[in-house]
């Protein structure tokens, strides 16, 4: 029976929850557009030593460049390799420019119709031309195939099955319920293609306050192996409504990846020099604390009716 | 009336906006295409509607986003959607009036690339890739191109065509089926280029003291000129007033030259 069909509670630590679904030569995805990015998860996968992972994300952010700056990764499979909103992911590509690290690219539509084919159980998805061709000249796995109805080609890329799909949301119950709100990324599409999720949630919360707003879960618990609760897992990204994104951040990370010995250095100190997310949170201090807090804007109730 | 005084980014955003129509529905990217975005919204375009890539519809920005997915654009927005549904719905279905495109080269057809200078296997330098310009540069009705002018940006042709403009003419974008009307206008620090009937991008008006002279020393290939070349406006106070004052009052992103 898989993970995700038992009953049981499928609440554990981080630590346990990598410890046990994520291998060596994994292919992993951390989801995520900006909003949501678990920070910690990947983290813990470093901690871990984990080796020889293929990386799929859109925009590998931060959170793998600080992997593949660990030695975590073997390849990567991506959208768009910047620091968003500051420019280079420095580590990425310089792995990429030396030859060290293997890497198949899509663009963004590319990428997350690859997941959507491997949530739907399709073996591809098709996409109408953008008269653009050289990236499909350069991915053997960009393909096309004429339309049976019109006859016009349209391009196909495969569908993308994870081993794991790792996904932070801002609530979930025990069983794996998850809701999300803000920008959803790709998080309903990695989670259905994964072959097993692991859920991070900001606040692990009673089954009855998941089925009095039942719209608003991205993902069934149905679906996932392990529940994990972890506070500020996102940082330096952010979780909407909870706390903002830790744009100084983003931008000291330029400077830190400018050289491997300061890399090592941060690596040591805020990854292998705090035991979980919770440490690393109260390391960033106070003030860090209060510069990402965020004021309260809630939405108007809405009235589901009592049948 | 003493000349203002006013940077290379600025100039290019004011330009922009104007040509912007209210009522649009704009594919927006963050730095200067938003900046220029939420400018015409707050003169001339009233009704402009914004929609960012990560999923976001109608949003009014009440700080300045500083990536591409801030929470800021999800607060008070119309709709929040996933990033398969902005792509296939809005983008491939043909809902985006205006995408606006950069990269680190643009070359005589307005192809555009953002993946590599050099070789793509063996890349001279990597850069950022497509994220989701080849889908706006495909289908979009109308793209703008805003770039800084100089001899590197704008070679004859591209390393590689991360999003296609007219490839190598007009009949041969339009025979691949691709929905979109490919690139309208380039705004560059010096003027503004134009596709002709062939495609080809020609020089049709150039900032206040600017020349043609300057456009063609910045330029990777003969470029040539419309028969009348027109003056832009120079950018108005109040346009830099709004900018510096209340759209990038850290001038995160006018700095530039």
């Amino acid at each position: 029976m898989p993970a995700g069909k038992s009953t049981m509670s499928k609440v554990c630590t981080l630590t346990e929850a990598i410890a046990e679904h994520v291998h060596d030569g994994d292919l992993v995805f951390c989801a995520g557009f900006t909003h949501l990015i678990p920070f910690a998860a990947g983290h813990e996968i470093i901690r871990q030593g984990k080796r020889d992972l293929t990386l799929a994300r859109a925009t590998p952010d931060l959170i793998y460049d600080q992997m593949v700056a660990a030695g975590c990764a073997k390849k990567l499979i991506f959208s768009y390799i910047g620091n968003p909103g500051v420019g280079s992911l420095r580590i990425v590509r310089e792995e990429l420019e030396a030859g060290r690290l293997e890497w198949e690219e899509y663009s963004h539509f590319g990428m997350i119709s690859r997941l959507q084919a491997g949530a739907a159980g399709l073996p591809f998805m098709p996409m109408n031309q953008t008269a653009a061709t050289d990236l499909e000249h350069s991915n053997p796995n960009i393909r096309r195939v004429k339309d049976p109805y019109s006859g016009h080609d349209v391009i196909t890329v495969p569908a993308l099955n994870p081993d794991v799909g790792i996904i932070h949301v801002q609530r979930a119950d025990k069983n794996g319920n998850a809701q999300v709100w803000g920008i959803l990324g790709e998080q309903k599409e990695a989670a259905f293609a994964s072959r097993k999720v692991i859920i991070t949630a900001e606040e692990i919360v009673d089954e009855e306050i998941i089925r009095s707003d039942p719209n608003r879960t991205l993902i069934p618990g149905l679906i996932v192996s392990a529940v994990c609760h972890v506070p500020h897992c996102a940082h330096p990204s952010y979780t909407q409504g909870y706390y903002d994104r830790d744009n100084v951040f983003y931008l000291n990370w330029d400077k830190i990846s400018e050289d491997r010995a300061s890399v090592k250095a941060w690596l040591d100190e805020w990854v292998f020099g705090v035991k979980d997310a919770e440490e690393y949170w109260q390391k960033l201090g106070v003030e860090t604390h209060a510069r990402l807090a965020v004021k309260p804007r809630f939405a108007a109730p809405v009235n589901y009716g009592d049948y | 009336m003493p000349e203002l005084s006013y940077t290379a980014s600025e100039l290019m955003c004011i330009n922009a906006a104007r040509l912007l129509r209210d009522g649009d529905v704009v594919f927006v990217g963050v730095g200067l295409p938003n900046l220029a975005c939420n400018l015409a919204r707050r003169t001339h375009a009233p009704n402009l509607q914004l929609i960012y890539e990560a999923g976001v519809i109608g949003a009014r920005p009440a700080r300045l986003p500083l990536s591409i997915g801030d929470p800021t654009l999800v607060s008070g927005a119309v709709s929040v959607c996933g990033m398969f549904d902005i792509f296939s719905q809005y983008l491939q279905r043909g809902n985006i009036d205006v995408g606006f495109l950069g990269g680190a080269q643009i070359d005589r057809f307005g192809n555009i690339n953002a993946t590599v200078i050099g070789d793509y296997q063996k890349p001279k330098v990597r850069l950022p890739g497509s994220g989701g310009s080849q889908e706006i540069a495909g289908w979009a009705n109308r793209c703008y191109i805003m770039t800084p002018h100089q001899k590197r940006r704008f070679p004859e042709k591209v390393d590689f065509a991360t999003s296609a403009g007219f490839l190598g003419g007009r009949a041969q974008r339009e025979a691949t089926g691709a929905r979109g009307g490919g690139p309208v206008l380039v705004v560059t620090n010096l003027g503004t280029l134009e596709p002709d009937e062939s495609g080809e991008l020609i020089l049709t008006a150039l900032h206040p003291g600017c020349t043609v002279e300057q456009v063609q020393e910045n330029t990777g290939w003969a470029i040539r000129t419309a028969p009348v070349i027109r003056a832009t406006e120079p950018p108005l106070e109040s346009e830099l007033k709004l900018l510096r004052e209340e759209l990038d009052p850290g001038g995160i992103y006018l700095k530039g030259s």
